[in-house]
């Protein structure tokens, strides 16, 4: 019913643009009228968001409205018949009663549930129709009003750029509203897991044991088990790999992409790259699994290493490889932003390509570069996928790269799917998940600040 | 045909001014063709310019004034659609022979933007960039003096001395055009080019750089292109004027100028080809 009222509304906003239009456009016409202040389509305009903004906005309040009232007045006729019921029964026979009233399947239809039913049914007629009444009458009103206000001084544009400016800057604060309301419940949850571990907050950022399910006593967490270092160190490790390996492929290969490769070539590579990024990260995942690390322990058994079949220098590696075509086409992008007149200067000094690119491009597009290594780099922090499948899960305490090392983000994943309850298990898992959405804000802010200097270095 | 009698006029005029000026012929360019992709932007130009002159180009934009300037020391390479035929030499050498490399090239053939564009480095890191880069200078005392005498020769100096490690970006447009000139002498070039270096300037601005250009004449040949006539006319002593990718007329100043033979530029002179 809601959604048919919806686009009734839509449908009468869509017929008074086109009345509201055309009478506009014929008042403006007729010989010896005053002039208009807005044009035809914008009284259109005005009178289509008017009807929009008074249907669809009482669609939503009365329905939401209505619906509350009809669970109350089913509640308390159920109370009046079985005066025994608990609120979790309650609710379950209104839903039961709803699923028959609308010919669906219910749990069971004893005399009550059948009762409650037909009120149901009943309420919900008298709904139905007073809702489209009200919502299809305020919406005719508001076409009528419309139309009573074409007049030549009536500024509709002005108006209509109002309303629109409005909705937009509604949509801009649900944004803005749900990525507070993210942030606070991470940090609620937090807070609610330190005090859950009597705040010993140094002992989850300096322990060393990390094994946060097996010592819960009554829903309280034992803050000797929740040392979370060899997490961190795990990412630390793992992201730093990763750099080395990302940051000398992206940024060499942005550097001949922008100043050495001919544009047939760079038509070709650079699609490649891009398709690079476009490789879903569970892909990499399963490669570094089944691919890089059996080969690394390979390797690593011919040069007499031992190196175990989970390690983080495949998870690493694959990471690395994952990040490439992001620090490459960032680098690229600022490497490009360099003006072509610094080059020439360069050039017209005797300088080869080479020392054009090491004195001149680099130093200039150096700030955005950093910037795209840090982007890169909280790209790494944060990924999952590969270091679940490549990483291990084991909580060991190394920085010895061919050994397996767990992170902050599997630990996550581990917390979450296992099979712990999950009010126990969500405690850790936050924590983790603030630690880390600080740091990569920190470094997502940091790489801002620097590319906005950059810029305006060269606008 | 025409393009012929042109060379035969443009060579005449040339003996007329070694006579007077005693100067030699710096740079000779014979039958120089220039092509963007299918664009024929230079045809069949020869010209010869005389070494310690001021040499103007000009002519209605997009005539191909900056393209045959840029053949002069061979940036048209680093534009990967642009051909050069022709015969380039300078000192009776030719610069586009397979053993003339031109990065060294490009170190004695300066050049001067319309734009100003410093390096976004430091005053004195702009002008050492090229003494650098060639090895200019033994240490850094002798780096000092090249910055020091080619910023004394770009009329620079004196406003610039107290904050040689501030910022070359941070100079006004005036300021920077001369640190580019600065920068551009210090690889001791032994020709100027310059592509409409005050374009981009103010009035008071622009005095300057032609007044420094005319003191530039001293030590380098220099080729300027503009599209201002009466700047051609201020700091020129030979004008060549190019139309539509042919050089129409060469020849002294001042008789380009009161005298064109060519019926073309007396038009492009009196403002009817524009
Ligand atoms: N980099 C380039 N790529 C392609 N065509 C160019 C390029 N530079 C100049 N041209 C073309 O060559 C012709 C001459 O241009 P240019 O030498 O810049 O003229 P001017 O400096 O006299 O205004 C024009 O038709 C222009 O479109
Ligand atoms: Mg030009």
């Amino acid at each position: 019913m809601g959604a048919k009222l919806f686009l009734a509304v839509l449908a009468l906003a869509a017929f008074a643009y086109v009345v509201a239009r055309a009478r506009a456009s014929r008042a403006a016409g007729g010989a010896g009228a005053a002039r208009f202040h807005s044009r035809p389509g914008q009284h259109g305009l005005y009178a289509a968001l008017l009807v929009l903004i008074s249907g669809w906005g009482l669609l939503f309040a009365a329905g939401l409205s209505s619906d509350i009232l009809i669970e109350h007045l089913l509640e308390s006729e159920i109370l009046r018949l079985a005066p025994g019921l608990g609120a979790i029964e309650r609710a379950l026979v209104i839903s039961d009663a709803e699923a028959l009233a609308t010919g669906a399947v219910s749990s069971s239809d004893d005399a009550l549930r059948q009762q409650i039913a037909a009120s149901f049914a009943r309420w919900r007629f008298w709904q139905v129709w007073g809702l489209s009444a009200l919502v299809l009458g305020a919406a005719s009103f508001a076409l009528l009003l419309a139309l009573a206000r074409i007049r030549p001084d009536f500024r509709a544009r002005n108006r209509a750029e109002r309303i629109l400016r409005r909705g937009l800057g509604v949509m801009a604060l649900i944004a803005v509203l749900t990525t507070i309301g993210i942030v606070l419940s991470l940090v609620f949850e937090t807070f609610s897991f330190f005090a859950n571990i009597g705040w010993r907050i140094d002992k989850f950022l300096f322990g060393t044991n990390w094994t946060p399910l097996s010592g819960v006593m009554e829903g309280r967490l034992d803050p000797d088990r929740v040392g979370a270092l060899p997490l961190f160190a795990g990412t630390f490790l793992i992201t730093l790999i990763a750099m080395l390996v990302a940051v000398p492929v992206g940024l060499f290969a942005a550097i001949y992409l922008s100043d050495f490769a001919s544009p047939r070539t760079r038509a070709i590579v650079k699609p490649m790259l891009e398709i690079l990024a476009g490789i879903p990260t569970v892909v990499y995942g399963f490669f570094a699994a089944l691919t890089v690390a059996p080969l690394l322990r390979e390797w690593g058994a011919a040069l007499g290493l031992s190196v175990a079949s989970e390690s983080a220098l495949a998870a690493g590696v694959v990471m690395g490889i994952m990040i490439i075509p992001f620090i490459s086409s960032l680098s690229d992008d600022v490497i490009n932003a360099v003006p072509q007149a610094l080059r020439d200067g360069s050039y017209g000094l005797g300088a080869t390509r080479a020392e054009t690119v090491r004195f001149v491009v680099l130093p200039a597009a150096l700030p955005g570069i950093v910037s795209a290594m840090l982007l890169g780099m909280s790209r790494a922090i944060g990924e999952t996928m590969i270091v679940v499948m490549a990483a291990g899960q084991g909580a060991n305490f190394t920085f010895n790269p061919l050994e397996a090392v767990t992170t902050v983000t599997v630990q996550i994943v581990m917390l979450i799917t296992g099979d712990t309850e999950a009010s126990t298990a969500a405690g850790p898992a936050f924590a983790l998940g603030f630690t880390l959405f600080c740091i990569t804000l920190l470094m997502n802010f940091a790489a801002q600040r620097i590319v906005s200097r950059f810029r305006e270095a060269y606008d | 045909m025409a393009a012929k009698a042109q060379a035969e006029q443009a060579e005449k005029a040339d003996q007329g001014d070694q006579a007077q000026a005693g100067e030699g012929v710096k740079i000779t360019a014979r039958g120089v063709n220039v092509w963007y992709g299918e664009n024929h932007a230079i045809r069949d130009v020869n010209v010869d310019i005389d070494d310690k002159t001021v040499t103007a180009f000009i002519g209605p934009s997009g005539c191909g004034k900056s393209t045959f300037l840029r053949c002069l020391n061979r940036m048209n390479d680093t534009i990967e659609i642009c051909r050069v035929e022709g015969r380039i030499e300078m000192d009776g050498q030719d610069i586009y022979a397979p053993e003339v490399d031109p990065v060294l090239l490009r170190a004695r053939v300066g050049m001067v933007f319309q734009k100003p564009n410093p390096f976004p480095k430091s005053i004195y890191e702009n002008v050492a960039y090229g003494p650098r880069i060639h090895g200019l200078a033994k240490n850094r005392a002798e780096l000092d003096g090249i910055v020091e005498k080619s910023l004394r020769r770009a009329a620079l100096w004196d406003e610039v001395k107290d904050r040689l490690s501030a910022p070359g970006t941070g100079l006004s447009g005036g300021q920077q055009q001369r640190l580019c000139i600065a920068r551009a002498i210090a690889t001791s070039p032994e020709v100027l080019l310059m592509d409409e270096p005050a374009s981009a300037l103010d009035p008071i601005a622009t005095a300057q750089i032609e007044e420094l250009i005319d003191e530039l004449r001293a030590k380098f040949a220099v080729v300027i292109v503009t599209h201002s006539m009466q700047q051609a006319a201020r700091v020129s002593q030979k004008t060549a004027f190019f139309h539509l990718g042919e050089l129409v007329e060469y020849g002294e100043t001042g008789q380009i100028f009161t005298n064109p033979r060519d019926p073309r530029t007396e038009s492009y002179i009196t403002g009817r080809i524009g």
